[in-house]
């Protein structure tokens, strides 16, 4: 590759490591530090994609990631951006958005097209004809040619990893200005993390020149590079992107695949500055871009931008870049000065000697060329055009800073009119501005400015440092250049490249009424590429401000929104962790041939048995539940332990029910209502003491309700302790007519005869040597005995309960059989068969509304419902022969023609040899001896019987043996 | 091509079309006063002018013509409600969005490729099952799909991770579509404003002068207007205004962030969401995708993003389309969503005789852009409430008559 600049050039590449890759199909060499771009533009590829809407030819732009133009597929990545990312050996790289190839691109007539294509012609065509025009014929189209990469539907699995790191002191940006921050922090003892994208210290000292000579770059760089890496308080994290402002200063740093979550004390911004396009009629032609980005070509690839240079000198930076690029050996044809005279004169003096030809009072009319410049036509101050040959246009028109971070973190956007820079103001507390995104260019104001904020970082973190006033920028050497806002009669001045819009788009946006730039946006598009604004921002601003008579400080920019850059929702994602929880007997009960099922986080059994028997065996287990002894784990369900002289009182306010005089020893239904006087949950209270509740909620809803009662004993001040132990206990439900016998036949000290041990009795004590809460109670309808037993000993009260009850056949049940049992019991589910306006009075509750308190949640709600006439309430019905596939849960009850109601639970009951179920239905219906309509899913409908909805034992006659 | 694009291209000089007149000075008086610039004051303000004949009307917006919730929501439109009184509703907002750019001669790119919302869980397809039979009593086209059917309809779901979030089934609602948020506000004002109604941009409401039970006059910033009829259409303030007007509404404001993902070519037709996982999938004509959830957990009247969300966000996203790890996220935003009780809206009366409400559309708001602004403008009309807006009077939070929709909302807005 002997087209590369010789050494020192190319400070980033390593020309000892060559690499290969594939672009387009062709063979790309380049060395190891190259960026795609980079190694592209070096085997003379300038055009490297085309652009949105009319296809045109575009190539390097800002060499910083500022530009669609880049944007590149690779492999199944879209969207990469060519001029970021690093080349690698191997790689196989496709442009985007071509028809057809790159270089004769079939879409490449969208340009002539494009005078029938105005701002916002989609508003105004495409939905003829018929109503359907959009949807079928043309949003097709459009859809198609929209879009830029392809996504993969196979793409690798990547390694994605999240940390996180604290730190006293962020400085974003590791250019001159931030090197002095960290150095100056850190020498004040602060703990200093210093984050920048590029993989090397020095920002612009890299590539920028800063004085005639060309030393002052270098030198600066050297002396601060080797203090900053060698400084003990300072760790770098390169290659890394903060992405983004979150309160508090919690600020997400992009490191390849990981992600950094950093939330720091205070926060230097050194972002530094984006360079702007010079906006004139073909400006987006390959060869013609921004004065750093040949600068970068150059001094980090070594690479010739071009090899006949025309510069467009809209202030300093014109002239160094000319002089980097003779410096180069690349002949500089041309160098415009839009200036009557030059802003300096040493650098016109050093610009001259070099035997450049310096065009004053000139402008740049416009570019020539097919897929790259060829010539531009100058508009002299004579008013004449002169042509010039070239294959390169370097323009330095001016910058803006990199407000994105700041204006994120609540900074406010301003304008100085007589530079024309768009100003910070308004920086809140603990986020400090250092360097050009302040406003200071010249090195040593940068450096000074830089460590300033050090200083004043350290200082609001304690350091014992003097109070120092901040220098004010010396903006006016650098203002920015402003060309005439008017657009070219012929088009193709381009303000945003992502989005092919030029001058006369937002000039006819405005005119169509949109006068707001938030609506010139929105009606536009201009900002809404990949770029997000970073080089149409203070174009857009011009233009509308020009055109609707106001200042560009009142007109501004768009609202910056993080991500800073793009970001992969992989890298967000994180590792594809999905947490889930096994209760203490998961093994035991999977060893037991349980089928497990997801029960939220939880996996629980189904069933037990073969998948292909299944119905038999949830029958089988209902049986063993109704003839002898079963046991379900119960573990999943809510546990909360109540401590403390007010527990009961609390409970009375949280419940229905009373619970404050309820004995010791006994247990309590609990019954929780929200704000609105709907059932949310329910569950028992067990007093184990004067002092100490045992309760237990349903499974899914033991977050909430402990978070809930957190929530209001925080608000009540109660004298009560609230401890969620759901993990801590593992649960058991020993249930069937041979329950009794079979916690008999454990040794232990609690005496299970009814006289002892009655329904709704609790006991603490021990069974098969283990710590037990025992409650009479179940869902099943028969003797029933839930044990809740810490977690690490749940398995040994199992083996012995299976081992000591096996001559009474115990065996276990799941979660099927217990649907079904519960179901013939006629006892609900909440959450299906409530819904969020279900009413205790619905459920034939009223009787867990305690009479003998004034107060529980939910009871004005309640009796304010009572109030009106009940629109509903659940009843049972019942059905021959099994429900078939058109009728189930969801199922609509009608009464005289309008849905009243609907199927909440329907299940084949293999106790009663029927179908069951309960149902919403109009309270006229729901009486037993009524009917109701229930529509099937294939809209016949079924005239079902009403039952009580007790469908086995109604009298509760089994439960209390 | 369409041959009004012929038409632009031969003119030798671009002829504006003026969609949005510059704000004229305030009147001393209206006949009607908007308060509120979105997509519902608009819509209002164009039937009360189209329909009505009324057409001395002021709309006063203290920002930029529909920048609040109008331009943030993720321009879903459904009408795969719980109850009967939402699915009758929202199905004529979907009728009126198919015929709306004729309506407008303004193309609002309504794109009714369907909605595809995914169960986790048994309680999913059961709630799921309850809102198909409801829809199909209404009229609409939705069913309940099984797992087969649901990679048939849209082939890049993951329909498995490890069985924990293993796809049963879904609610397959063919209605279903999105549209350009912002060209339905253009279309509605641009029509309204033909007529004469006039719109005021960066004209603050600071508070109202009453006498008795009627409004009299409204305060801005820009001077104070009498107004004959008020409507307070503000989106994710309405809090704020009616404490102006005098009176509180049962709202909790809470932040709503979505995000969006650099474009791509077309590969998601259908509008995908999934209650369990609360993210729900589109991808834009212009092929980004836009990405949206449930609410954040906290009442806050902010419009910053939050880094958390956006994480959730990413997962859900990633969880269901696991490819799309490797897409690239472009921007992130919030709105403010004023929550009621029972996730239905408020409309028709308030408190005042002549000051009509049209709010408490949380997360819900877009779809019912043209029928809320269509029966509104007819209450205001004729001075009584249509039938179809009865249930979602003020009133029913009084005795409880709510109309709950939390189980239909909650992550599809």
């Amino acid at each position: 590759m002997s087209s590369r600049l010789p050494q020192p050039w190319g400070s980033r590449i390593d020309r000892g490591a060559t690499l290969a890759f594939k672009f387009e199909g062709r063979r790309v060499a380049g060395f190891e530090g190259d960026t795609i771009a980079s190694a592209l533009v070096a085997n003379g590829q300038k055009v490297l994609s085309r652009s949105f809407k009319y296809h045109r030819p575009r190539g390097v732009l800002s060499m910083a990631g500022e530009d669609a133009n880049t944007l590149v597929q690779l492999g199944p990545e879209p969207n990469v951006r060519a001029d970021m990312r690093l080349a690698a050996d191997g790689m196989v790289v496709s442009a985007q958005n071509v028809t057809g190839s790159l270089a004769r691109d079939l879409a490449a007539p969208m340009d002539r097209l494009g005078r029938f294509l105005p701002v916002g012609f989609y508003y105004r065509s495409f939905f003829k004809p018929g109503s359907r025009a959009w949807l079928k014929l043309w949003e097709p189209i459009i859809r198609k040619s929209a879009g830029l990469g392809k996504v993969s539907f196979d793409p690798p699995a990547a390694d994605y990893r999240k940390t996180s790191l604290h730190c006293d002191l962020v400085v974003v940006g590791a250019g001159a200005a931030g090197l002095c921050a960290a150095l100056a922090a850190a020498d004040a003892g602060i703990d200093v993390l210093l984050v920048d994208q590029n993989p090397d210290l020095g920002g612009a000292l890299n590539y920028a020149r800063f004085d005639i000579e060309g030393k002052a770059a270098a030198d600066a760089l050297r002396d601060l590079a080797a203090r900053v890496q060698s400084h003990p308080k300072i760790r770098l994290l390169l290659a890394a992107t903060c992405n983004g402002w979150y309160a508090d200063n919690y600020l997400p740093v992009l490191q390849g695949d990981t992600l950094h979550k950093v939330r720091a004390a205070e926060l230097i911004l050194a972002t530094g500055s984006q360079e702007q396009p010079l906006v004139f009629r073909n400006n987006d032609l390959p060869g013609i871009m921004y004065s750093s980005a040949a600068q970068r070509l150059m001094r980090l690839y070594a690479v010739r931008p071009g090899e006949r240079a025309v510069v467009f000198a809209g202030g300093l930076d014109g002239y160094r870049v000319a002089l980097d690029l003779d410096d180069a050996g690349i002949e500089v044809a041309a160098l415009v000065e839009p200036a009557d005279e030059a802003p300096d004169a040493g650098y016109l003096a050093a610009v001259s000697g070099r035997g450049i030809e310096v065009i004053k009072g000139a402008r740049i009319a416009e570019a020539h060329g097919k897929m790259a410049v060829t010539a531009i036509d100058l508009r002299l101050a004579s008013g004449e055009i002169r042509r010039i040959d070239c294959d390169l246009l370097v323009t330095a028109a001016g910058y803006t800073p990199g407000y994105q971070l700041a204006l994120q973190a609540g900074a406010k956007l301003g304008h100085e009119d007589e530079t024309g820079h768009f100003t910070l103001t308004n920086v809140p507390p603990h986020v400090h501005l250092a360097g050009s995104v302040a406003g200071h260019f010249d090195l040593a104001d940068v450096r000074r400015s830089g460590a300033t904020a050090g200083r004043a970082a350290a200082r609001a973190l304690g350091a014992d440092v003097a109070q120092e006033t901040e220098s004010a920028p010396h903006p006016s050497r650098h203002a920015n250049y402003r060309s005439d806002a008017s657009p070219h009669p012929k088009g193709r001045d381009f303000i945003d490249f992502d989005e092919d819009l030029q001058a006369k788009d937002i000039w006819n946006a405005v005119k169509d009424g949109y006068r707001e730039l938030e609506l010139v946006k929105r009606f536009s598009t201009v900002g809404m590429g990949p770029s997000q604004g970073r080089h149409s921002a203070l174009g857009t601003a011009r233009i509308v401000a020009a055109a609707t008579g106001r200042s560009v400080a009142q007109i501004g920019i768009t609202t910056s929104r993080p991500p800073f850059g793009p970001e992969k929702l992989g890298l967000l994602a994180g590792p594809a962790h999905h947490p889930f929880r096994l209760t203490a007997l998961h093994e035991d009960l999977v060893a037991a041939g349980a089928k497990m099922m997801p029960v939220g986080a939880w996996w629980r059994p189904a069933y037990f048995g073969a998948r292909e028997s299944a119905a038999a065996a949830i029958e089988a287990e209902v049986r063993a539940v109704r003839e002898g002894v079963a046991v379900l784990d119960v573990s999943t369900l809510g546990k909360i332990a109540l401590r403390g002289p007010d527990a009961g009182l609390f409970l009375d306010r949280f419940y229905t029910m009373l619970h404050s005089n309820q004995p010791v020893g006994r247990v309590r239904y609990c019954l929780a209502l929200n704000e609105m006087g709907s059932v949310i949950d329910d569950g028992v209270a067990y007093r184990v003491s004067e002092e100490h509740f045992h309760v237990s909620t349903t499974t899914g809803m033991a977050p909430r309700i402990f978070a809930d009662m957190s929530w209001w004993n925080a608000q009540w001040q109660m004298d009560v302790d609230i401890q969620n132990v759901t993990g801590a206990f593992a649960g058991l439900n020993v249930s069937g007519p041979l329950a009794r016998k079979a916690l008999a036949a454990l040794d232990g000290d609690i005496d299970v005869s009814p006289e002892a041990f009655g329904f709704l009795d609790g006991r603490s004590g021990t069974l098969a040597g283990v710590p037990v809460h025992a409650m009479r109670i179940g869902f099943t309808g028969e003797i029933s005995y839930e044990l809740h037993v810490p977690y690490s000993k749940a398995r040994a009260l199992w083996q012995a309960l299976m081992e000591a009850a096996a001559p009474l056949g115990i065996r276990p049940y799941g979660l099927e059989a217990s649907r079904i049992l519960r179901l013939e019991k006629g006892h609900i589910i909440i959450g299906q068969d409530t819904d969020a306006m279900t009413t205790p009075e619905e459920l034939s509750m009223g009787w867990a509304l305690s009479k003998k308190k004034n107060f529980h949640l939910g009871r004005t709600a309640n009796r304010k419902r009572g109030e009106q006439p009940m629109t509903r309430k659940l009843c049972g019905f019942q059905l021959d022969g099994r429900p078939g596939a058109e009728l189930g849960e969801g199922a609509l009850v009608f009464k005289d023609g309008r849905p009243v109601g609907f199927v909440s639970s329907i299940a084949w009951s293999p106790t009663l040899a029927k179908t069951i179920g309960l149902a919403y239905a109009h309270p006229d219906d729901a009486a037993p001896g009524a009917t109701i309509a229930i529509r099937r899913f294939d809209g016949r409908n079924l005239e079902a019987p009403v039952v009580s909805p007790h469908f086995y034992d109604p009298e509760n006659e089994r439960q209390t043996l | 091509m369409p041959l009004s694009l012929l038409k632009y291209g031969l003119r030798r000089d671009y002829v504006p079309h003026g969609d949005i007149p510059p704000t004229p000075d305030l009147k001393k008086s209206y006949d009607v006063v908007i308060v509120g610039g979105g997509g519902h004051g608009l819509a209002a303000a164009y039937y009360l002018s189209h329909v009505h004949g009324i057409t001395d009307v002021a709309i006063l917006e203290k920002g930029y013509l529909a920048g609040g919730n109008t331009a943030r929501n993720t321009t879903t439109v459904r009408s795969n409600y719980m109850t009967e009184q939402s699915v009758a509703f929202y199905k004529e907002g979907v009728s009126l969005f198919e015929t709306m750019s004729h309506d407008l001669g303004f193309n609002v790119m309504f794109s009714q490729r369907g909605q595809l919302t995914l169960a986790h869980s048994d309680a999913t397809m059961r709630s799921f099952r309850l809102r198909a039979e409801m829809g199909k009593h209404m009229g609409t086209r939705i069913e309940v799909v099984d797992a087969k059917a649901v990679q048939e309809i849209c082939p890049h779901v993951n329909m498995d991770f490890g069985g924990q979030h293993e796809v049963l089934g879904g609610l397959w609602h063919e209605d279903g579509g999105t549209a350009r948020h912002d060209a339905v506000a253009w279309g509605y004002a641009k029509r309204a404003a033909e007529k004469g109604v006039e719109i005021h941009q960066r004209t603050e409401v600071q508070g109202f002068r009453k006498s008795g039970d009627r409004v009299t006059h409204v305060i801005t910033d820009r001077g104070e207007i009498a107004a004959g009829q008020v409507l307070q259409a503000v989106g994710g303030l309405n809090g704020q205004v009616a404490e102006l007007a005098g009176f509180r509404l049962p709202i909790r404001s809470f932040p709503l962030q979505a995000m969006v993902t650099q474009p791509l070519k077309p590969f998601l037709d259908v509008l995908l969401s999934s209650a369990n996982m609360h993210t729900y999938l589109v991808q834009s004509s212009r092929g980004e995708v836009v990405i949206g959830g449930g609410s954040d957990p906290y009442q806050l009247v902010s419009t910053r993003s939050t880094f958390d969300q956006k994480e959730a966000l990413a997962a859900g996203a990633v969880h269901l389309v696991p490819f799309l790890h490797n897409v690239k996220l472009l921007r992130q935003w919030a709105g403010i969503t004023d929550m009621t009780p029972d996730y239905s809206p408020i409309m028709g009366e308030s408190p005042l005789r002549n000051y009509w409400l049209d709010c408490g559309w949380g997360t819900w708001g877009f779809k019912a852009t043209p029928v809320a602004g269509k029966r509104m403008a007819e209450t205001i009309a004729t001075g009584r409430v249509p039938e179809i807006l009865k249930p979602f009077a003020l009133s029913r939070f009084e005795h409880f008559a709510l109309v709950n929709e939390m189980g239909a909302t909650a992550a599809s807005h």
